[in-house]
């Protein structure tokens, strides 16, 4: 028999996945009733879109489209968070740097990512460098400034104590920066993650002949509504399994943080 | 007041030093912390630099860490300019600072083995000393606790325990024991007294009050603003003073005039 404490954690664990699936019941149940009142081209049955969704991840050739996409994610946030890292760190150094390309960073936040895509039409022959170059751009000023914040944002008292040590810039980078804007990190890859899986679709629906943007338009085209939601959906579970993974390495990462019974 | 020891024995020197923040040197805005100070520290002597509050003391102790260059005078610290050879100093100047600076992200015996990662010792090694620094500073069992898991008293213990590790042969120590009760905090400048006194270390131990100077220095150098020497005292070997009242008093007057 369970004791109490176990008993206790048990039935708390299933409120809170309760509280979870509670408003996607709630959604998937007003669908199903708008699809036994609508035509299926508008509302499909929630079966109909579970069977596409699952022809995809069976069909080799259509789940490769899948990973197509979101290699172009991960390469597009990687080259942003690589590039803007060193800018970051550039600005940080030099305040010249800074001056200089701060106004620059802010005029590209207001360039729109259907721009880019129209730009990288014209610059660029075939469909990786085209889809690299625009998720690329997109990301790269909210990756800078988020990196430059959280490295301004670091304790100059630690920062001062680890200096007394007299480390090598290499020690210096292990044993104080990285653990100290790694929270920043994390949280610059999860807001910049959303936005890119929302703008590679836009680039593969206008700049390639493959991926979820691309398969999106051949449903958009012959009115396949339960085509378009399971191949959304294929992005959803990449970016809900990546948000995991990344809140699973926050959870280990960051086990010294002190935790307060009294919430905000 | 006894003479300054010979040359040859100088641990840290100061010649003419100043130090101007904020602009140009003697220039409108600037602020002048330290004024021609000069003074000399030799080896085994545990020195208490007593001032008021934003009397310069700090800047004076940065500038003997090397985290800042003078503005003109020369520092030396085991013959080497702290500043300009800030790496040649790694492992011979360890700090103890007013709160404890402790990485939060790594564990007790992580922050007291920081600075042995700094001087590529292995592994193993680093882990025995650190150990053995903490079980000395009585926290034994607490090793693995993060900062936020251990009181003050023991944050500092264990930011003390981070500096002896080193076994740098000069100790700086700003008001380290400053932020704590005044239990915790006379029990720790005793314990830390008689680990300096033990392990023959070069202290400077900076700061504000009369009874901390008095208790802990060899020789007690009183500061005014903008910092220079106003009052150089040595005391008996066994830390009290042959005329306690009457240099507790001088003290005083320095620091009222």
């Amino acid at each position: 028999m369970a004791r109490p404490q176990t008993r206790a954690s048990l039935l708390r664990a299933s409120m809170r996945t309760a509280e979870i699936v509670a408003p996607f019941l709630l959604l998937a149940l007003l669908w199903q009733i708008a699809s036994l009142y609508f035509p299926r081209y508008l509302f499909p049955s929630l079966a109909d879109v579970f069977t596409h969704t699952i022809a995809i991840f069976a069909n080799w050739s259509q789940f490769a489209e899948v990973l197509a996409t979101v290699g172009r994610i991960l390469a597009g946030l990687v080259g942003a968070f690589l590039i803007g890292a060193m800018i970051a760190t550039a600005m940080m150094r030099f305040r010249a740097v800074d001056r200089f390309l701060a106004p620059i960073l802010n005029f590209f936040q207001g360039i729109p990512a259907l721009s880019w895509v129209v730009f990288a039409i014209i610059w660029f022959h075939g469909t990786e460098p085209r889809i690299f170059f625009i998720m690329t751009l997109t990301s790269l000023p909210a990756f800078t400034f988020q990196v430059l914040d959280a490295l301004r944002g670091m304790s100059n008292e630690l920062v001062e104590m680890v200096m007394s040590l007299r480390p090598t810039r290499a020690k210096m980078l292990r044993a104080m920066i990285l653990p100290a804007i790694l929270p920043d990190i994390l949280t610059a890859w999860k807001v910049n993650l959303g936005n890119a899986s929302r703008v590679v679709v836009v680039a593969e629906l206008v700049g390639a002949t493959g991926g979820v943007g691309y398969e999106l338009l051949q449903q958009q085209q012959i009115f396949d509504m339960a085509g378009a939601l399971a191949w959304t959906l294929q992005l959803v579970f990449f970016v809900l399994i990546t948000q995991r993974i990344i809140a699973f390495i926050e959870a280990r990462a960051f086990r010294y943080r002190a935790v307060s019974e009294r919430s905000l | 007041m006894t003479p300054i020891a010979p040359s040859s024995d100088v641990e840290i020197r100061f010649e003419g030093v100043s130090k101007w923040f904020g602009g140009k040197v003697g220039g409108a805005g600037a602020f002048r912390a330290v004024d021609g100070l000069s003074l000399d520290i030799v080896q085994g002597e545990m020195v208490a630099l007593l001032g008021k509050t934003g009397c310069g003391k700090s800047t004076t102790f940065n500038l003997i860490a090397g985290l800042l260059e003078p503005s003109a005078g020369t520092v030396r610290v085991q013959g080497l300019d702290p500043f300009r050879n800030f790496n040649d100093l790694r492992g011979k100047i360890a700090v103890v600072f007013q709160n404890d600076r402790l990485l939060p992200w790594r564990t007790a015996i992580g922050n007291v083995e920081l600075g042995l990662e700094m001087l590529d010792r292995p592994a193993a090694e680093r882990r025995d000393v650190a150990q053995s620094w903490l079980s000395r500073l009585g926290l034994a069992g607490h090793e693995h606790d993060y900062p936020h898991a251990l009181s003050g008293g023991m944050r500092q213990r264990v930011s003390i325990a981070r500096a002896f590790a080193t076994d740098a042969s000069i100790l700086l120590c700003d008001e380290p024991f400053s932020s704590l009760d005044e239990i915790t905090g006379q029990r720790l400048r005793e314990e830390f007294a008689s680990l300096v006194r033990e392990n023959r270390k070069t202290a400077v131990f900076i700061t504000h009050s009369i009874n901390e100077a008095l208790q802990i220095g060899h020789r007690v150098i009183v500061m005014t603003r903008p910092a220079r020497v106003a009052y150089d005292v040595r005391l008996g070997a066994d830390g009290k003073a042959g005329d306690g009242i009457a240099i507790r008093a001088r003290i005083q007057e320095v620091l009222a005039a």
